[in-house]
């Protein structure tokens, strides 16, 4: 694809202490690109995400978002490029000391834009994008499911209309059914609303029914970047492991079904 | 419900930059056009600027949608309110827009429900809640002091099952740890009363009364106390958060299910390490501070050390250095326990971990003072010279 990719990382090394965990990463991802990354506990996928939303820096090489570099760029410009991302934290991480309707509020109410008659209708737009009923806004996250807290953090994800959506685990600690519901829910938003989307998972369901690219991260570097049917190609132990394994084959004959 | 964009025009390739939106109206023929990308971030920079045009706008101006580039729910809610929530009579736009802005005015339609007014109602339950939080706060108080009484008669008979390691490592924690600053304030302390005291006593000419001031003073009543009110504040807010914590991530709840008791575990190391290090630290603070004391004396009123030294046991009968150190161990022991107390009580959430940690400083602070005067009262016939 020739467009200008909306994330690119060049040579990306990541050092805990002795621990090298990423060395030399080079991947590019294009805009309306559904982007996997998947690999074993501890290969650095969630690190990887890290770096791309600015949270650590890497150790060497260039991280850029939008085309713009992260890691050299001034700290007005980088509050500017966080803007054009929502993330989906693994837990969640809902503010404990606000409400539904405030967590999803809170980034607009932040930027200063919308006035607080926009926030209410746009918080209830956002609660209906994800789902809920406007009568879930007055509760605390700590009343939530699993499912809802997982819900209630898209929808604030998506307040500031981001470009690029980032998801770590998006899938992990739902029940099956669940699971599927909210990977629907992901599938539609990004096809609606034309996002770009990382997501780590382990979960070969949700990889399936979502990515269009799958990047596979073993041995400190990207193992493969391709389509699924590309990577299911590869030859490599881990990949044959992953997506070859007994759970794997049956959840990527269920998608070929499904689909 | 379906609620988006399939006009948020968004083809791969399309720049990353973008148009400013912009609001075109002529007053004579009354059209009002929309030109540029109306969404969040193309309207943030010039949005107030945006919203007096819009205000401008009459009702019965003729839109143009046809212009604009891509619009998001921000844009199309920015417009809903600025049509006051209804469709304005003439207006010119696509099938697909029409269908986006009616589905963020659908949502708009259904408004949140507002949080529920405070009336005179929830005041009196307020009040009644709080009452009963009280009772509560004692049951669970009492029922922590039962256990924990309880499990010593346990291990009375089973001297293997002590928490030897947790107490030792909180020993360290609570005591050793907190040498440094209570040495560092009672040393200030002592400097500071020495001071004052001996601008005053000059004056009459009782220099030497300053043995017996500062050694009552800091012996019996000062090192205890400022040691509780140090030690609260690091040592028991630190047990709470941790406790709490603990509740948070159910490591408490882990210890049950494996059929280990939590108060013998995490409790009574902290109160038994607490209740054996504040005798000390008492002990420790109060020779520092008659230490500062004795430094200013010297500089103030030219004391030597030695005259300090050996007029002090004279002047300052030896009950009050046991009753300082009773004092301490009770206070530990009351700043252990409510710590754990509170520790103990957190929700899953950070509001109720920060409530639960000043409640725990403030209610050990406050609880130490109290039963200082009851010392106070109780012992008003001991160790006083008169």
């Amino acid at each position: 694809m020739s467009a200008a990719p909306v994330i690119e990382l060049t040579g990306v090394v990541t050092r805990f202490g002795d621990n090298l965990v990423h060395d030399g990463i080079d991947m590019a991802i294009a805009p309306g690109e559904v982007v996997a990354l998947v690999g074993g506990s501890g290969s650095g996928k969630t690190t990887l995400l890290r770096h791309i939303i600015g949270l650590t820096r890497p150790a060497a090489g260039e991280v850029r978002l939008f085309g713009e570099s992260l890691l050299s760029a001034s700290a007005g410009a980088v509050r500017a490029l966080q803007r054009r991302f929502g993330m989906l934290f693994q837990q969640g991480a809902l503010f404990s000391a606000f409400n539904v309707a405030e967590n999803i509020g809170f980034p607009l109410r932040e930027s200063g834009v919308a006035s607080e008659a926009e926030i209410r209708d746009l918080v209830a737009l956002k609660l209906a994008m994800v789902e809920l009923e406007p009568a879930h806004a007055l509760l605390m996250p700590a009343e939530l499911s699993g499912g809802m807290i997982k819900r209630v953090a898209l929808a604030r994800a998506l307040a500031l209309e981001p470009e690029l959506l980032l998801l770590d685990e998006p899938t992990a600690g739902l029940d099956p059914d669940r699971s599927a519901a909210f990977v629907a829910l992901i599938r539609s938003l990004q096809r609606r609303l034309g996002l770009t989307v990382v997501l780590v998972t382990h979960d070969v369901d949700t990889l399936a029914a979502l990515a269009t690219r799958v990047a596979v991260l073993g041995e400190r570097r990207i193992l493969s970047y391709a389509p699924l049917e590309d990577t299911l190609k590869v030859d490599h132990p881990f990949i044959q492991r992953f997506f070859h394994g007994e759970h794997g084959r049956w959840a990527l004959a269920r998608s070929n079904a499904g689909d | 419900m379906a609620s988006a964009a399939p006009d948020h025009d968004h083809e791969p390739g399309a720049d990353p930059g973008f148009q400013a939106g912009e609001l075109h109206f002529e007053a004579p023929d009354g059209v009002a056009s929309l030109r540029g990308d109306w969404t969040l971030r193309a309207l943030t920079p010039g949005i107030a600027a945006l919203r007096r045009r819009l205000a401008t706008v009459p009702s019965t101006a003729r839109w143009q949608l046809g212009g604009a580039g891509r619009l998001d729910s921000f844009g199309a809610t920015l417009l809903w309110q600025a049509w006051g929530r209804r469709w304005p009579e003439h207006i010119e736009l696509s099938d697909e827009r029409r269908q986006f802005i009616e589905e963020v005015a659908a949502a708009a339609a259904h408004p949140l429900p507002m949080p529920p007014r405070f009336t005179v109602i929830d005041a009196v339950v307020l009040l009644g809640a709080a009452l009963l939080n009280l009772f509560s706060h004692a049951g669970d108080f009492v029922r922590l002091l039962g256990q924990l009484l309880l499990d010593l008669l346990r291990l009375a008979s089973r001297p293997r099952e002590w928490p030897l390691l947790e107490i030792s490592a909180n020993l360290h924690k609570v005591g050793v740890k907190a040498m440094p600053v209570t040495a560092l304030v009672g040393f200030l302390i002592g400097v500071v009363l020495s001071y004052l005291s001996a601008l005053q006593l000059k004056a009459f000419g009782a220099d030497i009364f300053i043995v017996n001031i500062l050694g009552l003073g800091i012996i019996r009543e000062l090192g205890p106390v400022l040691v509780s009110v140090l030690v609260a504040g690091r040592s028991g807010s630190a047990m709470t958060a941790q406790l709490g914590v603990m509740r948070v991530t159910e490591e408490v709840d882990a210890l049950a299910a494996m059929g280990i008791s939590r108060t013998i575990r995490l409790v009574l190391p902290k109160v038994v390490a607490l209740t054996l290090a504040m005798p000390l630290l008492v002990l420790w603070t109060s020779a520092v501070a008659l230490a500062g004391g004795m430094l200013s004396a010297w500089v103030q009123l030219d004391l030597s050390f030695a005259f300090f030294i050996e007029t002090l046991p004279r002047v300052v009968p030896l009950a009050n250095v046991y009753i300082g150190l009773v004092k301490g161990a009770v206070f530990g022991l009351l700043i252990a326990l409510v710590a754990c107390h509170f520790g103990l009580r957190v929700a899953p959430n950070t509001e109720s971990l920060s409530t639960n940690t000043t409640a725990s400083v403030v209610s050990a602070i406050t609880l130490v003072i109290l039963v200082d005067a009851v010392f106070a009262i109780a012992t008003r016939n001991i160790g006083v010279p008169i």
